[in-house]
């Protein structure tokens, strides 16, 4: 907040620029109600042709959202989520594509669970080291994909996919009675973490709230602090638009590649740390898959922005808690994973739209101007 | 300007985070209900999966039929959490549906916790024991009926070879497998059985009927011509590549596949289907709980009372019924002590 005074300073220095930063504002407000409408009113289209009350079924989701212990479900639900969007946006910066988020977070999470079960450390220490194994196990599977990229020219839409498999047969391998796993009823899992080695949790009245949402807050930050505030953020971002600009400027692209999948892949490893950590204290073969594929969407919904996906997490956490309401009251369950794509589309199309009129809006203005200043010179010349 | 946008933003977030984590408002499980009738969460697939899920519904239809109660039945989806089982169980519980029932393992966790929120209302939960005074734990002896399978393939084989295809590589799964095995190797030990699963460890070998179909696909290219299919809603699949190939028999699974509607096109290849009685558990536990004497703890329905058996329908398997009775015998007896996971 202190950053405002001067903001404004700034902008009264410069008042011709006054109102394009105004229309610029308004454009950004735009682009997300836009989406957001016209997502509300496709999925009204759907619930009519299926025969169901639109209106009814927004007022059950609005009303059953807010309730407190929803509020808390929604919160745990969306911190894995938001780690998940924050390492696809680390490649999505720079053009990657790296769809092995989810095999990243599960064979980290896998590795660092068998360690973790493993070991008897102090609390702390033991949490930390933990969280290490899965960094370093994520940043080694997304370094695979990183090194086939800049060495064999692999592109990492396959070899991220293709790890993903075989990552979850080196877990379901090991995971097994005998080898890195135990038995309990028909449930296999790791060893379990030892109870000092819990992570902390907030209490609420209802279900205390994950506290690894306090890592996820930093790790936001630091997404934020290092793509947007640092020289490698720029060099990052200027090899996503154009590799040969960067490389003209002397930026080592293939080093940037390596380095950006790995960062990807060590926030991936996190992803898996909330649920490890906080809620079953093992890897078996009920931990939670597909949060890899999540974060894709939600990256894409907040735009690559810090804020942008912690909204969008805790919207998708949001939808999956309401979604289980409404099968409930007699919807059909699927009709929340129709409204989750409805959504990204929208968000996508109306940025990429109200991007187009903006463009437009600027050429008209910039035209206008210059049409003036003709008119002005020729009054000149004229006079 | 950019700035004060995030700036913005960012306090507009903060502001909706400060409020959830508060956690100010009422809680969705403060209201209560009346007795509703039945609670049933299926596992994923759903109710019309030919098999598991639809076994654990015909208990909950004869209920509705004989017992005159009510139902209402929901459906796991893939990629769940702990948070979403929690979530339906509590629902229907809240709602006044006595008992709720969890049909599948991943239940049991989400179950032991949520019946601890109702003392006053009876759980159950299918494939697991979970601990509580109020929750009836029903399990059932796949292997050994899955012996019987593996009898009954063995002697049905011409190519000497036979396959067994598990959803999803669990301890569950396994169960099915280990007793297959067994079933075949004892009757006749040169037959040569090819155990695959559709997936390591993902529920989705569970709902994936594509997936079996190929893989059964590859199985019959193998001059593999029985197979055992464990898969939940996937085994349709399967059999539906079977059916193609003349001569090649599919053995169903938990429900009698024979007589499924959906399945009715291909049932002359069904020679059979190790029937889990879900139903007959999961009609128990609703009966008990309407005369006012809740079944609780674990209960197991084994070989001997019929908890697990090998359907008759088609009459594919009379010929070799003798044999079959004999093994039957031997389990029940204990001569035969059939692996509930395979060897090595």
């Amino acid at each position: 907040m202190k950053e405002q005074p001067r903001q404004q300073t700034a902008v009264a220095d410069r008042p011709p620029r006054k109102k394009i930063d105004k229309d610029k504002l308004l454009l950004a407000v735009a682009a997300p109600v836009l989406a957001i409408v016209a997502a509300l009113a496709i999925t009204s289209v759907i619930f009519l042709t299926t025969g169901d009350d639109p209106f009814r079924a927004f007022s059950i989701m609005v009303d059953y959202g807010s309730k407190s212990d929803s509020q808390v479900v929604i919160i745990n639900k969306a911190i894995p989520y938001f780690l998940s969007a924050l390492a696809v946006a680390i490649g999505f910066r720079m053009n990657l594509f790296n769809i092995g988020v989810d095999g990243q977070y599960r064979i980290a999470a896998f590795f660092a669970a068998v360690v973790g079960g493993a070991l008897a450390l102090p609390g702390f220490l033991q949490i930390a080291v933990v969280m290490i194994v899965a960094m370093l196990v994520g940043a080694v599977w997304s370094g695979i994909a990183g090194l086939l990229k800049t060495t064999r020219g692999v592109s990492e839409v396959i070899s991220t996919i293709m790890l993903n498999s075989i990552a979850a047969a080196i877990i379901g391998y090991f995971l097994h009675e005998g080898r890195l796993a135990v038995r309990d009823g028909n449930l296999i899992h790791t060893e379990p973490i030892p109870e000092a080695a819990h992570f902390f949790s907030i209490p609420t009245q209802e279900d205390p709230v994950n506290g690894f949402i306090v890592v996820a807050v930093v790790v936001g930050f630091l997404y934020w602090y290092l793509l947007g505030r640092t020289r490698f953020g720029f060099d990052l971002r200027t090899v996503g638009r154009s590799e040969e600009a960067a490389r003209a400027s002397g930026v080592g692209v293939k080093r940037m590649v390596v380095t950006s999948m790995v960062l990807s892949g060590v926030v991936a490893g996190l992803v898996g740390m909330p649920t490890l950590l906080g809620e079953s204290y093992n890897y078996g073969t009920d931990f939670p898959t597909g949060i890899g594929f999540t974060g894709i969407a939600i990256a894409l919904l907040g735009r690559n922005n810090a804020v942008g996906m912690a909204l969008g997490a805790l919207l998708w956490g949001f939808l999956e808690r309401t979604g289980g309401r409404l099968e409930f009251e007699g919807y059909a369950q699927e009709i929340v994973g129709v409204m989750q794509g409805v959504i990204v589309l929208c968000v996508v199309i109306a940025y990429e739209l109200v991007r187009r009129y903006g463009l437009k809006a600027q050429q008209r203005k910039v035209g206008e101007q210059l049409a003036a200043e003709a008119r002005t010179d020729k009054a000149e010349v004229s006079a | 300007m950019r700035r004060v946008t995030k700036i913005a933003a960012a306090s507009i977030a903060s502001a909706a985070l400060a409020f959830t984590a508060t956690a100010c408002g009422e809680s969705s499980t403060e209201s209560g209900g009346q007795d509703k009738g039945v609670g049933l969460a299926f596992d994923v697939g759903g109710r019309d999966d030919h098999s598991f899920n639809e076994s654990a519904a015909r208990g909950v239809d004869k209920a509705k039929k004989e017992l005159g109660v009510d139902a209402k039945m929901m459906t796991a989806k893939n990629n769940e959490t702990e948070a979403d089982r929690e979530q339906r169980l509590s629902q229907l519980a809240e709602a006044g549906y006595n008992p709720v029932i969890g049909v599948g393992f991943n239940y049991e966790k989400s179950i032991t916790k949520v019946a601890k929120d109702f003392p006053d209302t009876t759980f159950g939960v299918v494939d697991a024991v979970a601990k509580g005074k109020n929750i009836d734990s029903m399990v059932f002896s796949e292997h050994e009926g899955s012996y019987l399978a593996g009898v009954a393939a063995a002697l049905k084989t011409k190519t000497d070879k036979v396959g067994f295809i598990g959803g999803t590589q669990n301890a569950l799964i396994r169960k099915f497998e280990a007793g297959f095995i067994q079933g075949v190797k004892e009757t006749k030990k040169d037959v040569k059985v090819v155990p695959e699963y559709l997936y390591p460890n993902n529920d989705k070998g569970f709902n994936d009927p594509a997936a079996a179909k190929a893989k059964a696909k590859g199985m019959l290219d193998r001059d593999i011509d029985v197979i055992y299919t464990a898969a939940g809603q996937s085994g349709a699949g399967s059999v539906e590549s079977i059916a193609k190939k003349k001569g090649a028999w599919a053995i169903g699974v938990d429900s009698d596949q024979y007589l499924q509607p959906g399945l009715a096109q291909y049932k002359e290849s069904i020679l059979t289907s190790m029937m889990k009685n879900v139903d007959v558990a999961v009609f128990d536990l609703i009966k008990s709980v309407e005369e006012g004497k809740p079944l609780t703890g674990t209960n197991a329905y084994l070989l001997k009372d019929g908890g697990v058996r090998l359907a008759k329908s088609g009459g594919n398997i009379d010929d070799i019924m003798p044999q079959i009775e004999e093994a039957k015998e031997k389990i029940i007896s204990g001569e035969i002590k059939v692996d509930e996971q395979p060897k090595g």
